[in-house]
């Protein structure tokens, strides 16, 4: 395992200017082919060091019970903590401003190949990567249960029902969070002092 | 193209930000609505405009609630997609900031110990099932699964145990679907 990769709170680093925040991230949604989460958890906690994977998933789990796109509210919440108002919407316009004018680009030309064998079999490519990017990002985090109050196999519990529940169930997000979430924060509370 | 009025395009921003806070996981949980409103009741797009809409925000590069602008600009060009947009993310954004300022200055409290502590191993659940439920089409198609289950395992794996960026591997990945293995 690389731990070296795991910055330790205190080694953390953080963004200098709002500028850097801008432009940090624009770079890491532009690389975000078929979602930008899995791109924000190596650039910010691996590359960057501006979070370590706790403090990431944290800023996950508000982000996902506000209503809004997870990263949007990430990008948000890391913002305003680094530089107030003005830094929400640096990250904001970063994780927006580009892309949106690159997408509204493509669709502009999108017609001609929407037929095209080809680009829809490497629109199918992306895909089939994309959900991969995804589940490896799931599975590295997973190292943030060791240190929770609830202990490693309640936390495996909770996770292997929200998975069938979701994945399986198709239960309503709002309900799972409403319900299971209630039961875990429940558990938790017990469990601290 | 449709003729788009005014009050259309108000009517237009002000569904979308009734969308917003119900937005829980995103705005693509909304879609639904989205459809009746701008598909079945205003017939501004057809079914499959509407699909492409949300396929072309998923493949282009950046977070997927982009496809909420593409759906703005193909009912109404530039003002369209400000409309949606502005629609879908000013009510969860103000609402977002304010409760991050919130929690953040309680964050040593039991209670909002206990929220983070308790969501993680659902975020994390919900991390994995997404991945799922966008894995499972490409995993159950009849033709090139075996394809779809190796791009897929090589992913994870190089995105788990390299440093390389990921960039490449969706280079690889529209390499081979291009070339009809997927």
């Amino acid at each position: 395992m690389t731990t070296s990769a795991i910055p330790l709170a205190d080694e953390l680093a953080a963004p200098a200017t709002r500028r850097e925040l801008f432009i940090a991230f624009t770079s890491l949604a532009l690389q975000g082919f078929g979602g930008v989460l899995p791109v924000a958890q190596r650039v910010l906690v691996e590359r960057r060091r501006w979070l370590t994977k706790e403090q990431f998933v944290e800023m996950l789990s508000v982000s996902q019970v506000l209503p809004g796109p997870n990263i949007v509210n990430l990008a948000l919440m890391y913002g305003d903590r680094c530089f107030g108002l003005s830094g929400a919407f640096a990250a904001l316009a970063g994780m927006l401003m580009m892309p949106m004018l690159i997408v509204l680009a493509l669709t502009a030309l999108y017609g001609h190949f929407a037929q095209d064998p080809v680009v829809t079999g490497a629109l199918r490519g992306m895909g089939a990567v994309a959900s991969g990017l995804v589940i490896a990002t799931g599975l590295k985090l997973l190292t943030t249960l060791r240190r929770n109050v609830m202990g490693l196999p309640i936390c495996l519990a909770f996770g292997t029902v929200t998975v069938l529940a979701t994945a399986w169930l198709r239960v309503p997000l709002v309900w799972v969070i409403l319900g299971l979430g209630a039961i875990a924060i429940a558990v938790a509370w017990s469990r601290l002092k | 193209m449709n003729n788009i009025t005014g009050s259309d395009l108000l009517g237009l921003f002000g569904h979308f930000l009734m969308l917003s806070l119900l937005a829980v996981g995103g705005a693509i949980t909304t879609v639904p609505d989205m459809h009746r409103y701008i598909v079945a009741e205003h017939h501004w797009l057809t079914d499959a405009q509407f699909t492409a809409s949300i396929a072309i925000a998923q493949a282009a590069p950046g977070p997927n609630v982009l496809f909420v602008a593409v759906l703005g600009w193909n009912v109404a060009g530039a003002l369209g997609a400000l409309a949606t947009m502005a629609g879908s993310l000013l009510p969860s954004t103000a609402l977002s900031l304010w409760a991050t300022r919130w929690g953040t200055q309680r964050r040593e409290t039991r209670g909002v110990r206990a929220f983070t502590a308790g969501l993680m191993p659902l975020t994390l659940g919900l991390l994995l099932s997404t991945g799922w439920v966008l894995a499972e089409p490409y995993l159950l198609s009849d033709t090139h699964r075996w394809g779809a289950l190796a791009l897929i395992t090589l992913s994870v794996a190089v995105m788990m145990r390299t440093k390389f960026s990921p960039i490449w591997l969706v280079v690889i990945g529209m390499v081979v679907g291009g070339l009809g293995w997927i």
